[in-house]
């Protein structure tokens, strides 16, 4: 077969007829694949809150953002709360926390991290009970590194990670007492608006 | 026979990284660990063999000055359906790589194969050299992963050779990346001339 | 002030080429003296800056309104192409003076990973902004520092390697090998500001 010449209606038919053919190529495999992916994320997220709250099955009712980026996921089985600070090692640090009745820590997990492989990545081991820098069962709030005068050993050579760590579940817990705050605000205007019905009867 | 000799041809003579340099970004930013080397390596041959294929057979249809859109238009396509699989069904991997992927439409190599072999060439070579360059790129991503993750942290492929404490993190970290391929090279060039 | 700390962040902590790996193919081929270093800075910075602009508008206003993202990549790799064309016969009518010291570096940047990989991260929202919201405004400011700190990276290197050139390498490692381990130690002093975006959001 002849080359096409390089006229200017053979550039144009040829040039938009690859790109229809490459965008309805596109649109197919993202209809096939936009399922599974979907489905993988919420398998993670679900994953996730289950390690965190140390449960085997859990329901969870709708997720609640708050102004400050932090996600609230209320279950049957306690809360977890998703924590993001931006100043981590080389990027931003996304951390899933979950916290028992009395706003301990259960557990948490690391879910975004642009750590390097083998450095801050060793925060998602590092924190766990049994570990050197163990937060788990400790109240939240003002969790900080030994170095800054807290309590928490920081990981070797991480000081930056373990710093932005911490930020993130101290976050979490701050999310989680505003939140309640604002129940408890609401709930009392709902107490006032009642007793308010009971003395006009 | 030809073929085989396409295919030898990127392996080591044009190796893609020691030898022409082509592709640093992705050679120095997902090689932290040897698997993440391998699968960069992977991802990238499968964007190439399906690219120089397609190219091949389109070549003729292409009108010469609009040649490199062209290319560009089938590249970009082939790098976002590998995104979407790799998404959907290997989600660890697309943690791990993250950027590189979309980066895949600019590393020099696949545009520099469709210009260079593939517009040139029939289907069944296209996909020899596609394979044979891959390889090649794929086995020094691997070997320079391993080598920075065996000085930074004593594991190759998550297998420990010594205690992790004797390890030297640099290497695992930006620094090293630089460092250890600078040296990789000089080895290569010693092999090459003697 | 945090447009302070995104520039401080952007040029030395987080420096696209030193510790982003992002645009490391100019960073190695156009670094050999320090003249035309700077003449390829000045094209990055200047085509960084508009790509960004450009394809933040066309995700905004274009893929997220249609629900195309996944045409992100291909709609991005044809724009900075074409704007990339663009810039160069704009630049060649309206200043000749300015394309004379960068025409030559133009073609060479559509295949910059750097353009795209900046042009996703402001697209898809996930770039440092310190603390500041993820908009038109932040998204720009942040490619120009970014473009800003490939340029100091690109001339440092430039200037060592000038001085490398007269010095007596080992035959072995002469080239790309010492060049490498060079841009592997300019690295490292990098290394030396990580943290410091911390410390100064403290300030702020």
């Amino acid at each position: 077969m002849k080359k096409l010449k390089s006229t200017l209606p053979n550039m144009a038919i040829v040039l938009t007829s690859i790109a229809l053919i490459a965008g309805l190529a596109l649109g197919y495999v993202n209809s096939v694949t936009a399922g599974p992916i979907e489905q993988i994320k919420a398998k993670q997220l679900s994953d996730g809150i289950k390690a965190v709250l140390a449960a085997d099955e859990v329901v969870v009712e709708t997720p609640d953002t708050l102004e400050s980026g932090a996600i609230i996921y209320q279950t049957d089985k306690g809360v977890a709360v998703q924590a993001t600070d931006p100043n981590g090692f080389g990027g931003k640090l996304s951390v899933l926390v979950g916290f028992n009745e009395e706003g301990l820590i259960q557990g948490y997990q690391v879910l975004e991290t642009s750590e390097t492989p083998g450095l801050g990545a060793k925060a998602g081991e590092w924190f766990q009970k049994g570990q050197k820098g163990d937060i788990i069962g400790k109240q939240a709030g003002n969790l900080t590194v030994s170095k800054d005068g807290g309590e928490v050993d920081a990981i070797t050579a991480s000081t930056i990670t373990s710093r932005a760590f911490l930020r993130c579940v101290n976050a979490a817990y701050e999310a989680l007492s505003e939140r309640e705050q604002e129940d408890a605000q609401t709930g009392a205007t709902q107490q006032i608006k009642e007793e308010t019905e009971v003395t006009n009867e | 026979m030809n073929n085989i000799k396409v295919f030898l041809n990127g392996l080591i003579k044009e190796n893609p990284t020691f030898v022409l340099l082509l592709g640093m970004c992705p050679t120095l930013g997902t090689t932290s660990s040897a698997l993440n080397g391998m699968s960069m390596g992977l991802a990238t041959m499968a964007v190439l063999v399906f690219s120089n294929f397609i190219i091949a057979l389109i070549k003729n249809l292409i009108p010469d000055m609009v040649r490199i859109p062209c290319y560009i238009v089938v590249i970009a396509s082939l790098v976002t359906i590998l995104q979407m699989l790799i998404k959907a069904y290997a989600p660890g991997v697309d943690a791990a790589l993250g950027l590189f992927i979309p980066l895949i439409v600019v590393n020099c190599i696949i545009l520099g194969r469709a210009e260079a072999f593939a517009a040139k060439n029939g289907a069944i070579p296209s996909i020899f050299d596609g394979l044979g360059i891959g390889l090649g790129f794929t086995w020094a991503l691997t070997l320079l992963g391993a080598c920075r993750e065996l000085l930074g942290t004593g594991k190759v492929f998550n297998i420990t050779c010594f205690p992790e404490q004797y390890g030297a993190l640099l290497f695992v970290l930006a620094p090293g990346a630089f460092i250890v391929l600078g040296y990789l090279i000089a080895v290569f060039n010693k092999i090459k001339k003697a | 002030m945090a447009y302070i700390l995104i520039f401080i962040t952007a040029i030395f902590v987080n420096n696209i080429v030193l510790s982003q790996f992002l645009g490391i193919c100019p960073f190695l081929g156009v670094s050999k003296k320090v003249e035309t270093a700077m003449g390829m800075a000045a094209a990055v910075a200047f085509v960084l800056t508009i790509a960004t602009l450009v394809t933040y508008l066309i995700q905004l206003y274009v893929l997220n309104p249609f629900g195309l993202e996944y045409l992100q990549t291909i709609a991005f790799i044809l724009v900075i192409a074409a704007l990339v064309q663009m810039v160069e016969i704009v630049l060649k009518k309206v200043s000749p003076a300015l394309y004379q010291a960068l025409g030559v570096f133009l073609p060479l940047i559509t295949t910059n990973c750097c353009i795209l990989g900046v042009a996703i991260l402001v697209g898809n929202g996930t770039y440092d902004a310190a603390g500041l919201e993820h908009n038109l405004v932040t998204g720009v400011w942040f490619a120009l520092c970014t473009a800003i700190g490939f340029g100091l990276a690109l001339i440092v290197f430039a200037g060592i390697r000038e001085q490398l050139s007269r010095m007596d390498v080992p035959k072995g490692v002469q080239g790309m090998a010492i060049a490498l381990v060079v841009a592997g130690l300019l690295s490292m002093a990098f290394m030396g500001f990580s943290g410091v975006n911390n410390g100064l959001a403290k300030l702020f």
